[in-house]
């Protein structure tokens, strides 16, 4: 694995051990529902701030069940991540034609943009 | 962050409203603007919405026990300039609160205001300064990222301390009770956005050197001031 690759491996590390020690260490068994949402939180808040508010809209669609809802959510972080996989895998590919069609056209040809081309 | 549909009084709703359409209107322009005359740059500004589509429909758990999910608008706010992520920003609370019943319409403006106004700007400041004060690159991003992460969710904070004061303590009650669910929540949600935005720079960097020269992000000859007169 070359060094930058290990960078980037020990960065995504980081980001999932951030996420995955508070379920491991079980930092929400002090909660009656140990992590739910912020935003619903703070709906809660609210009512207990000002019970006699009510919503005043409502929204124009619900998702009917949370399998649904999380369908969507899914749906959501999946076209993100097609799109940031094309743009990555394009430029890759790009890079790589560019070098072969350098690499044709004169063998001698110092490959000036080749830094770090090993992730 | 997502303040609820119909959970700001119509006065608060109608004022962060208004407070945020210039921004959002300037957006639109600036991002007409770019593309006009980038227009390969539209791919790369794709991939700066898809980021913030990414990571903002991830919920993540935190060490206070509950979950809550990054922005992801550190990254265009560097790349793009703020007022392009004021757009790309709306375009997904406008998703979420359509198809997700995340957020609302009528709580759009607060919520744009927060994540797609001040977060891009926080974030793009504390970027800008470090830039400006010889910090490294990845430095700077990652503190540029985990400002605009952060600087949201105490906009939040203040946004409903200020429709829903605490009958007791005021707003200073209110705000202290909104911030403990959000902000404190939010701390390690930013490290991580923080660390994502670095990968995706160290990605850019290998396969993007001239695009990101021509954004002003890769210095050449330190022009720094072209970059910022954009």
């Amino acid at each position: 694995m070359s060094r930058n690759a290990k960078i980037n491996t020990l960065l995504l590390a980081i980001v999932a051990a951030l996420a995955v020690l508070p379920l491991a260490l079980g930092l929400g068994d002090h909660k009656e529902e140990p992590f739910t949402g912020a935003d619903a939180q703070a709906e809660t808040a609210i009512t207990e701030i000002a019970p006699d508010y009510e919503p005043w809209f409502a929204p124009l669609y619900e998702p009917p069940s949370g399998e649904v809802e999380s369908a969507l959510f899914a749906l959501q972080a999946a076209l993100g991540a097609g799109v940031l996989a094309y743009y990555f895998g394009l430029r890759k590919g790009r890079r790589q034609g560019e070098a072969r069609a350098a690499g044709a056209g004169d063998a001698e040809a110092p490959a000036a943009d080749s830094v770090g081309s090993g992730a | 962050m997502h303040i609820a549909e119909g959970f700001l009084p119509p006065v608060h709703a109608a004022a962060w409203g208004v407070a945020s359409a210039p921004f959002v209107i300037h957006g639109v322009r600036a991002l007409t603007r770019e593309v006009r005359a980038n227009p390969e740059s539209t791919l790369l500004l794709g991939a700066s919405g898809a980021f913030t589509f990414v990571l903002s429909a991830l919920k993540i758990p935190s060490v206070t026990g509950s979950c809550s999910h990054p922005t992801g608008t550190g990254l265009g706010a560097i790349l793009f300039r703020p007022p392009i992520m004021a757009v790309l920003g709306t375009i997904t609370l406008l998703f979420q609160s359509l198809l997700l019943a995340h957020g609302g319409l009528t709580t759009l403006g607060a919520n744009v205001f927060s994540l797609a106004i001040v977060g891009p700007w926080a974030g793009f400041a504390v970027y800008a300064l470090l830039r400006r004060s010889g910090a490294p690159l990845m430095v700077s991003v990652f503190f540029g990222a985990f400002v605009a992460d952060l600087s949201t969710y105490c906009v939040t904070s203040v946004q409903l301390a200020l429709a829903f004061p605490d009958p007791g303590s005021g707003i200073a009650g209110a705000l202290a009770k909104f911030g403990g669910i959000f902000a404190v929540t939010q701390i390690p949600l930013a490290v991580s956005e923080g660390l994502l935005t670095v990968l995706v720079m160290r990605l850019l960097l290998q396969s993007s050197k001239g695009e990101l020269t021509r954004l002003g992000v890769l210095l050449q000859g330190g022009n720094k001031k072209e970059a910022a007169v954009r």
